[in-house]
């Protein structure tokens, strides 16, 4: 099967002589729901913007499903949907126009391209505010605006620079729910995020890009494995005052006391939880629930960018 | 992008601008209509009189193109320069951007928008005039397709602005120290053949002289310049326009990294 997205040695200098991407390599199989992640200045939007045509490549190539940007650019264009990091449409136009137009600039007839953005504003949960200014949207609206938009020329591969930003929980949750949807239906999607718990759930492959090189690029799986440690928080049937001290200095074993109803703990993974068991119940500390930390990826992704970052200096 | 697609993309940057602009009639629409209004009264009505006849009409039916001409020229201008600047501003060009549109599509599209604002605002102020001065065609073609011409050639000077502009300073500074001049000295309130020599051919570098006698000839049948020169530099200078953003939008410059 033709990969959704191949990427060869793709570099990118700015005038200003920054070298925003150091030649990547980056291969996504249709179907993926795939992770781009990085701090701040990495070199992902600069990645995106280079597949999305909003930013020139300085050397290397791109393809898309099976069309070469330089070559049909076109195409390649035809097959994408960009949901952009920050908001770029007219806040002057009503949510309708906004997504009638861009429908318009796939060469879709209007007849067609109505259809198209009533379907995909009712999908977002738009319907009701189509016809008014796009200016008195609240930014969760706003966010799945640019979503109904990127999704109406009825995309192969869709790309979202950090969809989720800013949004409450709600938006989130319901984002989430609609991207996995519309993954399962068939369309490739590339993700890229800060909340790596979001990149935890949702994500069946991750790259991370760390100074314009990718220093990882596996599945969620196999990333999650590398986690030597596993870390667990557990709320308390009764306050505790302070830790016990044979806790503090247990060896391989790190207690945490985070206010006097919830502690946690990361062990190795191979000693297991009973010994966390084992360890409270010798010390009488009763236990009411338990959870995973849930975002053992971030512990990961500073681990390797960190890593990455000390080897360079 | 198959021709038929190209042409929805087309009509849809189209009916966008059109409907920006008529969204705003206000400040787009009805601004030259009170502006060349005042013009015809006091140039017209209240001063024209005291000078006469110009080239054998009267001072007022001498007037009325220049000012038709000049009011089509500032909105099919400012028409697309502010509307790509906002574009740019607002990152609303990324919806164009990464679609498949061409960019000679975006190019025509937006110089269309121009041209029908600049043209509709020439209809208006043609209608306006009739308050003042009993009009006369003296040949309707070179009538519209001057005017039409000349809204096309603004609206790609607009865009070229739009491009280069970086602020919005930038898209007020070309209409208000190059433009204004250079249609104010082109012939809208005088015959060239009143000025000195060395300042007759001084007033034939200016493009706009060009036009304006162009327009004057449709209504009254005078010129100072010939007619086959004016439509042979209207139609170089669209060309040259057209080519120029083409190459700037090919290459992404002031719109892509």
């Amino acid at each position: 099967m033709t990969a959704a997205l191949t990427i060869s040695n793709l570099r990118k200098f700015y005038d200003n002589g920054h070298e925003a991407l150091k030649g990547i390599d980056l291969k996504v199989e249709t179907g993926d729901f795939f992770a781009l992640l990085g701090r701040n200045g990495a070199g992902k939007s600069t990645a995106i913007g280079i597949i999305s045509s909003l930013i020139n490549k300085t050397a290397g190539i791109v393809r898309v499903f099976d069309a070469d940007i330089d070559k049909d650019f076109a195409r390649a264009k035809s097959y994408i949907g960009i949901v952009p990091q920050e908001m770029n449409f007219s806040v002057f136009e009503t949510p309708l126009q906004i997504v009638m137009n861009q429908a318009g600039y796939y060469g879709i007839p209007r007849k067609q391209a109505m259809q198209r953005a009533n379907r995909c504003l009712d999908q977002l949960g738009l319907a009701d505010k189509k016809q008014v200014s796009s200016r008195s949207l609240s930014g969760g609206m706003k966010r799945r605006l640019m979503v109904a938009r990127a999704l109406v020329n009825e995309p192969r591969l869709l790309i979202l620079d950090e969809p989720t930003a800013g949004v409450d929980i709600d938006v989130r949750r319901t984002m989430w729910e609609f991207l996995s949807d519309i993954n399962q239906r068939g369309t490739t999607i590339i993700l890229t995020t800060h909340y790596l718990e979001e990149a935890e759930n949702l994500c069946r492959n991750i790259a991370i890009i760390e100074d314009g090189e990718l220093v990882e690029n596996t599945s969620t799986k196999k990333l999650l494995s590398q986690l030597q440690q596993e870390t667990y928080v557990l709320d308390l049937a009764e306050p505790l005052e302070r830790l016990p001290e044979s806790l503090s200095s247990a060896p391989d074993q790190y207690w945490n006391l985070i206010h006097n109803m919830t502690v946690e703990v990361s062990v190795p993974k191979t000693l297991g939880i009973n010994l966390v068991f084992g360890v409270l119940t010798q010390h009488n500390i009763q236990v009411q629930s338990m959870r995973n930390k849930t975002n053992r990826l971030e512990q990961l992704f500073l681990e390797i960018t960190n890593e990455r970052r000390a080897r360079q200096l | 992008m198959t021709l038929q697609q190209q042409w929805v993309a087309l009509a849809t940057i189209l009916r966008k601008e059109v409907t920006r602009f008529m969204r705003i009639w206000q400040q787009t629409l009805f601004p030259p209509v009170i502006t060349t209004s005042l013009y015809f009264i006091i140039f017209g009505n209240l001063i024209g009189p005291r000078i006469g006849e110009m080239d054998g009409h009267s001072y007022m039916e001498f007037i009325v193109p220049g000012l038709i001409l000049m009011s089509v020229i500032t909105s099919s201008y400012a028409n697309v320069s502010s509307s790509l600047f906002s574009a740019k501003f607002q990152r609303s060009i990324e919806e164009l951007q990464v679609s498949p549109v061409p960019d000679s599509i975006i190019l025509l599209g937006y110089v269309g928008g121009g041209a029908i604002r600049g043209v509709l605002i020439g209809i208006m102020v043609t209608l306006t005039s009739l308050f003042f001065s009993q009009l006369t065609i003296h040949n309707f073609f070179v009538m519209t397709s001057v005017i039409v011409l000349t809204a096309t050639l603004f609206s790609f000077g607009g865009f070229l602005n739009g491009m280069f502009a970086k602020k919005f300073d930038d898209v007020t500074i070309v209409p208000n120290f190059v433009l204004t001049p250079l249609t104010y000295l082109g012939g809208i309130f005088y015959s060239i053949k009143l000025l000195p020599d060395f300042w007759q051919a001084v007033s034939h570098i200016n493009p706009i002289l060009y036009m304006i006698n162009a327009f004057r000839y449709g209504f009254l049948g005078i010129t100072d310049i010939e007619l086959g020169i004016s439509y042979a530099l209207i139609c170089l200078f669209i060309v040259a326009l057209f080519v120029l953003n083409l190459r700037l939008l090919n290459t992404g410059f002031g719109i892509r990294q």
